[in-house]
């Protein structure tokens, strides 16, 4: 394993009106790792990527990417937002949307130009959706809106992927593609972060693991620390049901 | 004054020229960046920010004593603004929902204005007279140098709306990830609701406070039924507005005089209307022949496919069944024999039909096709 550090996060504590979502946590996330983060629901998974990507304002704590503050080294980080997070019914086609993932490195007022375009189209390309370019976004299923935001985080060209929940709601074939995707990144020496729900499949996608319930359970590669132990302590029910390899 | 009339004093007649110039741009700029509220789903912040420019302009008559309309209006911008942010603040800084804070800063700015107002008219001041005017709008009051103003605004508006085009978009379709590219969203906010109130200011004096808001949003809610293009909706928005501003004042300066503003809002309205039953796409009238067409495609499709169960069994394909035995299937008639027959699906002979190759190959394919527009 690279021992580079790819994300560093310290003492992050994210409160709502007083009740803490986040609970004070340290996290070093190695380079060239898929990892998920796992939790119950209301378990801060969401909020502790909008959190490191200042989407939320946390209340202490500090977030670096390859040694530098994020908001030096923002141009390294992808997103995708979690698709239910937009109103798929503006006015505008899937390529514009993938285009907008080229907006960040040409920063304010320049527009889009033909390698811009190339960029949109090559990632729309990797994702499946090149045939669907031209469609009205509202036309598009769940799965494919799914791989329309995943587009848009290729077309960013970072280092680190942020990915919100980018299973929910969309069909085998499209999990199975969004996952080889995301495998390739990972050989290409990319970072991914996966907020993920179904347990199951964790030891099959992923080689790095957070365990997370307001506080961090625990931080690893899968085959050391995905077992019923963790598992008990985030979940908080004795958890015998869980795939142990 | 007939309609026709009108149009043949319009480029002569000063006054009219005037107005008409006047609500044309007004109409053609609220429709632009009403486009931008309509998406931000923050139609009801144009109605909160006109009524929160009343007290604004009364103030300014206080302070100056003099009904300048320039001043006037710099007074709503400021009073607008104000009632902007503290929306804004209220929402970031409180549990209480959007819709409840607009409520809120309308009806006490409103309060405020209509307060100051009667105030004012108490006065021993034989220049307060007319103030009201800013309740329901008086177009006849426009004089040149208001068009020039709201010219200028406009044209600045477009400068700044092309320079932030690619900005602006990513904010309205998607905030949080506008964040995450790194662009300043309260600044690119702040652009996009500073222009909204200017517009609403400028339409201050010809619609007034009271149907403001009306003119923001219709032109973009029927420039949304016709397109799935941003800027084509912007433009459409610009010009369902611009021709609601012209017809607006045609009929009302036809007829009597009617007040212009309340006409101005009711052609809009029949944009909205209009757009809202015949838009190809998304009008109700073409949803209805859609739906009807698909629901008697489906019809023929069903018998198709029955034909193709009996057909199936003979070696021959085309072996002519009698008609009779489909006496029992619901939803044949002889009218969708014949559309069958038109299609050359089937072909029938006296009181036989027999499946065309075609129509077998149809059938058989019918659970695997794929959609014809993909």
């Amino acid at each position: 394993m690279n021992e580079k550090v790819a994300i560093k996060i310290d003492d992050l504590t994210v409160a709502y009106n007083y009740k803490p979502v986040l609970w004070d946590i340290d996290l070093t996330i190695p380079e060239s790792v898929l990892m998920a983060i796992v939790g119950p629901n209301g378990a801060g998974k969401s909020t502790l990527i909008k959190a490191i990507l200042g989407i939320i304002k946390p209340i202490a704590g500090s977030v670096s990417i390859y040694g530098k503050p994020y908001q030096k080294n923002r141009k390294l980080v992808a997103y995708v937002p979690q698709k239910g997070s937009v109103d798929w019914d503006f006015p505008t086609t899937a390529f514009d949307v993938v285009l907008m993932g080229t907006y960040g490195k040409l920063g304010w007022i320049k527009r889009p130009g033909q390698n811009e375009k190339k960029i949109a189209l090559e990632a729309m390309e990797k994702v499946g959706m090149l045939a669907f370019k031209n469609r009205q976004i509202s036309q598009l299923s769940g799965g494919q809106q799914q791989r329309v935001f995943l587009a848009r985080a290729l077309a960013q060209d970072a280092s680190i992927y942020f990915m919100d929940e980018p299973f929910q709601g969309v069909d085998a074939t499209t999990e199975i593609a969004i996952i080889n995707i995301l495998k390739e990144l990972r050989r290409a020496g990319k970072t991914v972060i996966v907020v993920h729900h179904d347990l199951q499949t964790v030891p099959e996608y992923f080689d790095w693991v957070t365990f997370l319930n307001v506080k961090k359970i625990a931080t690893g590669p899968v085959k050391d620390i995905f077992n019923d132990d963790n598992l008990t302590k985030t979940y908080g029910i004795n958890y015998k049901v869980a795939v142990n390899k | 004054m007939s309609i026709q009339e009108y149009f043949q004093l319009v480029w002569n007649d000063y006054t009219l020229r005037t107005i008409t110039g006047g609500t044309a741009v007004l109409g053609a700029i609220c429709g632009m960046l009403g486009s931008f509220a309509v998406l931000r789903k923050e139609s009801l912040l144009g109605d909160a920010i006109s009524h929160a420019a009343l007290p604004g302009i009364a103030l300014a008559f206080l302070i100056t004593g003099a009904k300048d309309s320039g001043v006037l209006l710099l007074g709503a911008l400021v009073s607008g603004l104000i009632g902007t942010f503290w929306i804004r603040g209220i929402t970031s800084k409180t549990h209480l929902k959007s819709d409840t804070a607009l409520g809120l800063i309308l009806s006490i700015f409103f309060g405020f204005g209509m307060l100051l107002l009667t105030f004012i008219q108490k006065q021993p001041n034989a220049n307060q007279a007319g103030l009201d005017k800013y309740l329901f709008g008086q177009a006849a009051t426009l004089v040149e140098s208001d068009v020039r103003l709201m010219i200028i605004v406009t044209g600045i508006s477009l400068v700044v709306m092309l320079l932030f085009w690619k900005e602006f978009k990513l904010l309205l379709f998607d905030e949080d990830y506008t964040k995450t590219l790194g662009f300043n969203t309260k600044f690119i906010d702040i652009i996009i609701t500073f222009l909204i109130v200017l517009a609403i200011v400028l339409g201050l004096q010809t619609v007034g406070v009271v149907l403001m808001s009306a003119i923001l949003l219709a032109p973009a809610a029927a420039a949304r039924q016709w397109t799935n293009n941003l800027s084509t909706m912007v433009i459409l928005a610009a010009v369902f507005g611009a021709f609601s501003g012209v017809f607006g004042t045609a009929i009302s300066a036809s007829q009597n005089n009617l007040s212009t503003g309340p006409v101005i809002v009711l052609v809009a309205g029949v944009f909205v209307l209009f757009s809202f039953i015949f838009s190809p796409k998304r009008g109700l009238l073409f949803r209805e022949i859609r739906f009807r067409k698909n629901r008697s495609d489906l019809q023929l499709m069903k018998t198709l496919q029955f034909m193709y169960s009996i057909a199936e069994e003979h070696e021959n394909i085309s072996h002519p069944h009698a008609i009779r035995i489909l006496n029992n299937f619901h939803g044949f008639t002889k009218t969708s024999l014949k559309k069958l027959e038109n299609e050359g699906l089937i072909a029938i002979n006296g009181q036989d039909w027999a499946l065309t190759p075609k129509g077998f190959k149809q059938a058989q394919e019918m659970y695997n096709q794929k959609p014809a527009n993909e």
